[in-house]
């Protein structure tokens, strides 16, 4: 405790001292400046006839000039450069959210007209023109992508595993870089690749929802290894240890320790992973084809898909054209607000399972 | 319970690198046996390497012998999840496992081996081995809450407790007290001082008093010069040691003079 307590504390501003206090600029005065200068970049770009790109351009470039060179007369250079870099900063998350905003706002405007309760329980059987839906599509797609979380989940996991817990050398890097090849490959040659597979066995012009399955499969597999080797090799190797320690063997210490302790990243892996793969058209279009009716047995005969059937109602609308384009946005939204919601999923799982701390 | 460990000429190898060479040393049952010396001596090599744990590490490997009660731990015919089932091992930072419960970790050792035991059973093992880690008063009342809420000190005997819940016939010690405060360290040491006259207890540290605190005998390891294997230097009783060392190089490391 100190016993020095003054009375009153001397004014700052007389200390001499390496901490001085600065001249700052209003609380709004950057937000302000930048705007400013958008609406001189909209009444610049207006000089050649107004044109809404070059507004963007001719007002973020003047906004941050004008922040900027403000800033540096005011508050002095390093304030300055720190305005600057704010700018150019906020201004590249803007540009970059554009595409997603009015991406989504499309979407919505042209697919909330056909979100109806036909479009969710009448496939598109004998439907010529008006009405019409994509139950068919919908399941074609449930089924087709557990199908192949089925197939890919065990496979991705029990190799991050081998790779995270046992693989040493040259077998190990191998495996690696094969999976990394994997990840890069096109999804239309995955399906080449199915269609090839079943070819050979049941002959040319074979289509089955189990084909795109495999397809879908050969584009998870990668995806599902490198998210779940990476969560695997978060866990501390303390806690192995620890489990060895105790008498335990190592395939035990895997499914008792090292599992429970990254279930949720795992998890979460696992969902993202399927949101990546739910929307594949190419894939699909080469091994199972588009039907109009519905085929929920993925072992025989072609199914629908949202992907394809949006293709479909796209480049093949028959006539009237408005009304297949209607239903062919109305399933790009269902399907945009599938990966939503599996993204969604995504976060809880990583919420509700991740180790507890008590506190 | 607790068994006599006879070490003779081992050879501690990390790949083709030697890191501790030619140790011989007999550790008397129902007593602590401290280790000291230098950091990256070999001290904690040579203790993982008394339970079977140095081999968990890619490369690492060991030769010559170390014998429990007339078995060789290192003949071929033993596999290690035995010995680490009788020889258990508390690690330097608190380590319990963060998906289990306080009741859970303390359990662990058994239910992951997947021995069945009455839920009667489990409660008294539980509580016994809380008791003996002198954790039971603390968290009796939240067995159900994760371990990994606990205080360091608290955390770092629950670990003990996990240890001595599978009931070891030794317990390895790798600088249990380094990351806690003094009191957590004295809470520690007791409980090592009660826990002597059921197991065999190696314990290594950096804490010279503490080694002179709790061990009976204590082993100086040193290292000859940089790159070189370590060596143990001394192994003498703790008063001896630390009042009239056989080796200089024992005596400037115990007064300071090190180096």
């Amino acid at each position: 405790m100190s016993t020095q307590t003054s009375p009153a504390p001397a004014p700052v501003t007389e200390r001499p001292g390496p901490v001085q206090s600065h001249r700052r600029l209003p609380r709004f005065a950057a937000t302000g400046l930048y705007l400013a200068g958008l609406v001189l970049g909209a009444l610049l770009s207006a000089l050649t006839g107004f044109n809404l790109a070059l507004t963007v351009v001719y007002g973020a470039v003047l906004g941050t000039l004008a922040v900027w060179l403000t800033s540096r007369a005011v508050e002095g250079r390093r304030k300055g450069t720190d305005r600057l870099v704010t700018c150019i900063v906020t201004t590249a998350f803007v540009i970059a959210m554009v595409p997603l905003a009015s991406l989504v706002y499309t979407v919505l405007d042209n697919g909330l007209r056909r979100f109806d309760a036909a479009f969710f329980n009448s496939s598109m059987l004998g439907v010529v023109g008006e009405g019409g839906g994509a139950y068919h599509a919908i399941f074609g797609t449930l089924i087709i992508t557990l199908l192949t979380t089925v197939i890919s989940v065990p496979i991705g996991l029990l190799a991050a595993i081998y790779l995270v817990e046992y693989g040493t050398g040259r077998l190990k890097r191998a495996i690696t870089f094969l999976v990394d090849v994997m990840t890069g490959i096109p999804s239309i040659v995955a399906g080449l690749f199915a269609f090839a597979l079943f070819a050979l066995f049941f002959g040319p012009g074979v289509r089955l929802g189990v084909m795109g399955a495999i397809a879908l499969s050969v584009l998870m597999i990668p995806v599902i290894v490198r998210s779940s080797e990476e969560v695997l090799k978060l866990v501390p190797n303390e806690l192995r240890e620890a489990s060895y320690a105790l008498g335990v063997p190592k395939w035990r210490t895997i499914v008792k320790v090292v599992i429970p302790t990254a279930i949720a990243g795992l998890g979460t892996g696992v969902t993202l992973a399927v949101a990546r793969v739910i929307g594949e058209t190419a894939p699909l279009l080469v091994t199972v084809g588009i039907i109009n009716g519905t085929n929920l047995n993925p072992f025989e005969g072609r199914m629908a898909t949202l992907p394809v059937f949006a293709f479909y109602q796209l480049t093949q609308p028959g006539y009237p054209p408005e009304l297949a384009i209607e239903r062919a946005w109305t399933a790009a939204l269902v399907l945009i607000m599938l990966v939503m919601a599996l993204n969604v999923v995504a976060r809880l799982i990583s919420r509700f399972f991740a180790p507890k701390t008590g506190r | 319970m607790a068994k006599r460990i006879d070490v003779s000429d081992l050879d501690i190898y990390y790949g083709n690198f030697k890191a501790v060479e030619g140790v011989n040393i007999s550790i008397e049952p129902r007593s602590i046996t401290a280790l000291i010396g230098p950091s990256g001596c070999g001290k904690s090599t040579f203790l993982r390497s008394l339970n079977r744990m140095h081999e968990v590490i890619p490369g690492a490997r060991v030769e010559g012998k170390v014998v429990i009660d007339g078995q060789d731990l290192y003949s071929a015919d033993i596999d290690p999840v035995d010995v680490r089932r009788q020889i258990g091992m508390v690690f330097q930072r608190p380590n319990p496992f963060p998906t289990m419960s306080i009741y859970d970790n303390v359990i662990a050792g058994v239910r992951l081996n997947s021995t069945r035991m009455k839920k009667s059973e489990m409660d008294d093992l539980v509580e016994k081995s809380l008791r003996g880690a002198n954790l039971w008063t603390e968290v009796k009342d939240r067995l159900n809450r994760p371990g990994s809420g606990l205080s360091g000190g608290q955390q770092q005997r629950l670990c003990i407790a996990r240890a001595i819940a599978v009931e070891p016939e030794v317990l390895l010690m790798d600088e249990p007290c380094s990351a806690l405060d003094p009191i957590s360290t004295l809470a520690i040491e007791d409980l090592m001082t009660e826990l002597k006259d059921r197991f065999t207890i190696v314990i290594v540290t950096h804490n010279m008093q503490q080694a002179a605190r709790v061990s009976e005998s204590t082993g100086f390891f040193n290292l000859a010069g940089v790159g070189q294997p370590g060596r143990l230097v001394e192994f003498n009783p703790t008063e001896k040691i630390f009042s009239n060392p056989d080796e200089q190089a024992t005596e400037d490391y115990i007064t300071g003079r090190f180096g």
